[in-house]
């Protein structure tokens, strides 16, 4: 019965993991020398996060039924607003150009 | 020849031999994963070979090339161990595992070598083979109760130190190993 293992890859120290992949492995040892040649052995690895899928939790339903666009970043076309300052200030992109 | 130069031989051809065998399974291996871990199993064997060879060739005023590839079936060194061609899975396995015992007691010795270059050699390979073992050891745990592969450690353990002669398999193996270096024309190179 083989596994999928998701892997997870830190090129350098201190930076954060990052997905690389997965490799199918019947344990936990045959999934730590499949990852080590699929994503370790050219040097391109600091270090691996070798994980079951199955050990992760996925959640990929994010319910918004009153539209509380306020709680999003999107909730505010700042653009518009920026370009309405600007010109209140005198300091629009042309003008800058200008000095 | 010097006693070093023909020490390096040996090694070099069972490492080049057997990382050829090994590649035999790239592309047809169990599962694709393995298939990577073995093809990179091989490639490893033959840079080490490669390594080998340019020592011994230093000694011998040749190159690692000539080697390799020049000399007749007969000369190569290397155990009967390496030189058969094993289609099934669980005898590669039964070779890859009773060679990396084999290869793990040379190299310690190797390491304590006066020999600096010798010494120094011998622990960047063993470095290297230590995922082998670490691989071969993972599939011994797997495959130790069934009965084909323990017919296999059974049937292949009294080659590995066998190095009188070779098997039928070698020369063929060797036809294919060198015929593109056979084939270039005299007076021109590659």
């Amino acid at each position: 019965m083989t596994t999928i293992w998701e892997v997870f890859r830190q090129e350098r120290r201190g930076q954060p993991f990052q997905h690389a992949g997965s490799v199918q492995a019947p344990d936990e040892r045959f999934a730590e020398a499949y990852a080590r040649e699929q994503y370790g052995r050219r040097g391109e690895s600091q270090a691996l996060w070798v994980v079951p899928r199955d050990s992760i939790l996925r959640i990929e339903e994010f319910v918004d039924e009153l539209n509380r666009n306020y709680h999003r970043v999107d909730g505010y076309p700042l653009k518009e607003k920026l370009k309405e300052a600007r010109e209140r200030a005198g300091t629009s992109r042309a003008a800058a150009g200008d000095r | 020849m010097q006693a070093r130069a023909e020490l390096l031989l040996e090694i070099a051809d069972d490492e080049l031999i057997l990382g050829w065998r090994d590649s035999e399974w790239t592309g047809v291996a169990p599962l694709l994963e393995e298939d990577v871990a073995f093809s990179s199993i091989a490639q490893n064997e033959i840079g080490h070979a490669r390594a080998l060879y340019e020592l011994a060739a230093r000694d011998l005023g040749t190159s690692a090339d000539e080697l390799a590839f020049d000399r007749r079936p007969e000369e190569y060194r290397c155990s009967e161990l390496v030189d058969r061609r094993l289609p099934e899975w669980e005898r590669t396995i039964a070779r890859h595992v009773l060679y990396e015992r084999a290869d793990a007691e040379r190299l310690e010795r190797l390491k304590a070598s006066e020999d600096d270059e010798v010494a120094g050699l011998a622990a960047k390979i063993d470095r290297e083979e230590a995922y082998h073992r670490l691989h071969a050891e993972m599939w011994h745990e797997r495959l130790k109760e069934e009965p084909r592969y323990r017919a296999a450690l059974e049937e292949l353990r009294p080659l590995v130190d066998r190095r009188d002669g070779h098997s039928p398999d070698l020369t063929a193996l060797w036809e294919e190993m060198t015929s593109v270096r056979r084939s270039q024309p005299a007076g021109t190179t590659w």
